[in-house]
């Protein structure tokens, strides 16, 4: 037992506990769309959410343990409502919220012994796509601002190595969420690992085990909207069918230009070419 | 608490403890509010009594005044109107006020009494109930809704005693059972379900008599429209603080039906032309249609 710990192990300790903790949960993305900003999550359940309104054009996203981020999500909607009751609803802002929180977890990492184990995404929705705002926060208050899209959680860099790949300004809602699905199968598809360590494998990417929830520009007063039953069953299914196309147009382009290189495997997922009947 | 640290922060002009954010509590809005900064919170709760100086009263009575709301259930809905003016004593304060508020998706809330502590109360009640539903993921159900103002408005009663009183008309549409219902309330709070129609404020003597006259079961929500326009028309046709159609100005009441669609606010040009039916058919009979002398058949 050691009766002196420098203050660098100490550090060093929390956040690598805190690390662990986050790696543990799958990872979530979010991503601007020429509509507004989509965030999509595996979650199989519908009522515990990762995924939440925070006031008119700003939402939350979590990973992490869920009674903690849960607490942060409390703490976030109160901070605005009565940010925005004491002075008007345009002066919440995504950026002060996510000030906010860093301070909170800043605090919480420096001056209690167990860290929060989360990473929390603020996302904001603007008039114009140059408008719009994606904060990260990690679990010892670090904030970064990430234009266009996000991965965060477990296997966010294999998440995001994907998402960057996939993304482009001014996607339609259906070729965005295509984008993210093909994101977050990507540590399970890319590692060769098993379906239980990964991000869930395409299979697995019912409606029922993803939450999906958009910010919608064109909406007035609140923006937020999630996308579940059978809507979401109708976007993932014409996701699937852009994406399976897209492949096969992919892979005749090559075989065109004389470059077979068929080891790269077709991002988008192959069952659902089946489900791509225009409804 | 943990999330505090002990670092105050600076918020609404006093060091406040962040940590009451991060506290578990009930998810109320208004309760939140009490404990974090009740001075935020409308009325004149936990001021002094108002000193006696000369003329003190005075300065209250002609403070702006919100006049006439009506609301008439319909089918499978509710609708509410209120009239636009409001009063300083015998002066005109405003002739283009709004007294009917959306207060969330499925329900709405029309103020009587002094206009600006309403205003207050509207603003607070629309943050409570937005602030439960994203607190818990859920909306309160109608009556939960109508028992919330009814605490907001029973803590307003040290304020009403001096004058500052304010009585709101809540209406919505009920998920659970498929109808429009009402709610009236007095300023030591309420609520009282009300049952078909109801009025408040100082023309709600003659409103209500007209909707007695005029009111029929199941009316489809445009009749209730035209009911609620004729019955501000009669409010505005006796008492000098209810204000009539003003069609030179083109300013029409503020209507808002709530069916299973939510709420609508009719827009202007709609609300033309409920009134403009009406009033012409006041050029031909100014004291409006006429209800049979017996009832029956």
């Amino acid at each position: 037992m050691p009766f002196y710990v420098s203050p660098e192990q100490v550090m060093r300790d929390k956040a690598d506990y805190a690390r662990k903790g986050v790696a543990r949960g799958r990872s979530c993305v979010a991503l601007q769309y020429a509509g507004g900003i989509l965030m999509v999550a595996p979650n199989a359940s519908s009522a515990l959410h990762k995924i939440s309104e925070i006031y008119d054009r700003i939402a939350f996203a979590a990973v992490g343990r869920y009674n903690e981020y849960e607490r942060l999500r409390q703490a976030g909607v109160t901070y605005a409502d009565v940010t925005g009751y004491q002075f008007d609803r345009n002066d919440v802002t995504a950026r002060a919220i996510a000030n906010w929180y860093a301070q909170q977890l800043g605090t919480i990492f420096t001056d209690s012994n167990k860290p929060f184990e989360v990473e929390i995404v603020v996302a904001e929705v603007g008039d114009t796509p140059d408008s719009d705002q994606i904060y990260r926060i990690t679990f010892d208050g670090s904030v970064t601002d990430e234009p266009g899209f996000v991965a965060f959680g477990g296997q966010a860099d294999q998440v995001a190595a994907v998402l960057k790949e996939r993304f482009s300004d001014g996607m339609s809602l259906t070729e965005a969420l295509g984008a993210a699905l093909a994101a977050l199968a990507a540590p399970a598809s890319g590692s060769g690992s098993s379906a239980g360590q990964g991000n869930g494998a395409q299979a697995e990417q019912t409606a029922a085990q993803l939450e999906v929830a958009i910010l919608d520009r064109a909406r007035a007063h609140r923006t937020f909207r999630r996308l579940r039953g059978a809507r979401l069953e109708e976007l993932l299914a014409e996701s699937r069918a852009a994406a399976a196309s897209s492949a096969a147009d992919d892979s005749s382009r090559d075989a065109a230009s004389s470059a077979p290189s068929s080891d790269e495997p077709p991002t988008g997922p192959t069952p659902g070419s089946k489900d791509g009947t225009p409804k | 608490m943990q999330g505090g640290g002990g670092v105050g922060g600076y918020f609404g002009g006093t060091v406040r403890q962040p940590a009451a954010f991060m506290a578990a509590r009930i998810p109320s809005f208004t309760d939140f509010l009490a404990s974090y900064a009740p001075d935020l919170l409308p009325g004149v709760r936990g001021l002094e009594p108002l000193p006696a100086i000369p003329g003190g009263s005075d300065i209250i009575k002609d403070l702006p005044h919100a006049t006439t709301i009506v609301a008439a259930a319909c089918d499978r809905g509710v609708v509410m109107a209120g009239d636009r003016r409001s009063t300083a004593g015998n002066m005109i304060a405003k002739r283009d006020v709004e007294k009917v508020f959306r207060t969330d998706e499925f329900s709405a809330m029309g103020i009587a009494g002094v206009a600006s502590v309403g205003l207050e109360f509207v603003r607070l009640f629309q943050v409570e109930l937005e602030h439960y539903e994203k607190m818990e993921g859920r909306s309160l159900s109608l009556e939960g809704k109508a028992n919330r103002l009814a605490t907001m408005i029973r803590g307003n009663l040290g304020g009403a005693m001096q004058g500052l009183a304010v009585v709101p008309l809540f209406a919505g549409y009920d998920e659970e059972t498929g109808a429009g219902r009402i709610f009236s309330y007095d300023v030591a709070g309420g609520p009282y379900e009300e049952h078909r129609f109801h009025s408040i404020g100082s023309g709600s003597v003659f409103a209500k008599s007209a909707l007695k006259k005029m009111y029929r079961d199941g009316l489809q929500v445009n009749e209730a429209v035209v009911a609620c326009v004729q019955a501000l028309y009669d409010a505005a046709d006796d008492d000098s603080a209810t204000g009539g159609p003003d069609l030179t100005r083109r300013i029409f009441p503020v209507i808002a039906t709530i069916t299973d669609d939510g709420l609508r606010r009719l827009p202007e040009p709609e609300v033309a032309e409920y009134t403009q039916q009406v009033v012409d058919g006041r050029m031909r009979s100014p004291d409006g249609p006429h209800a049979p002398l017996l009832t029956g058949g």
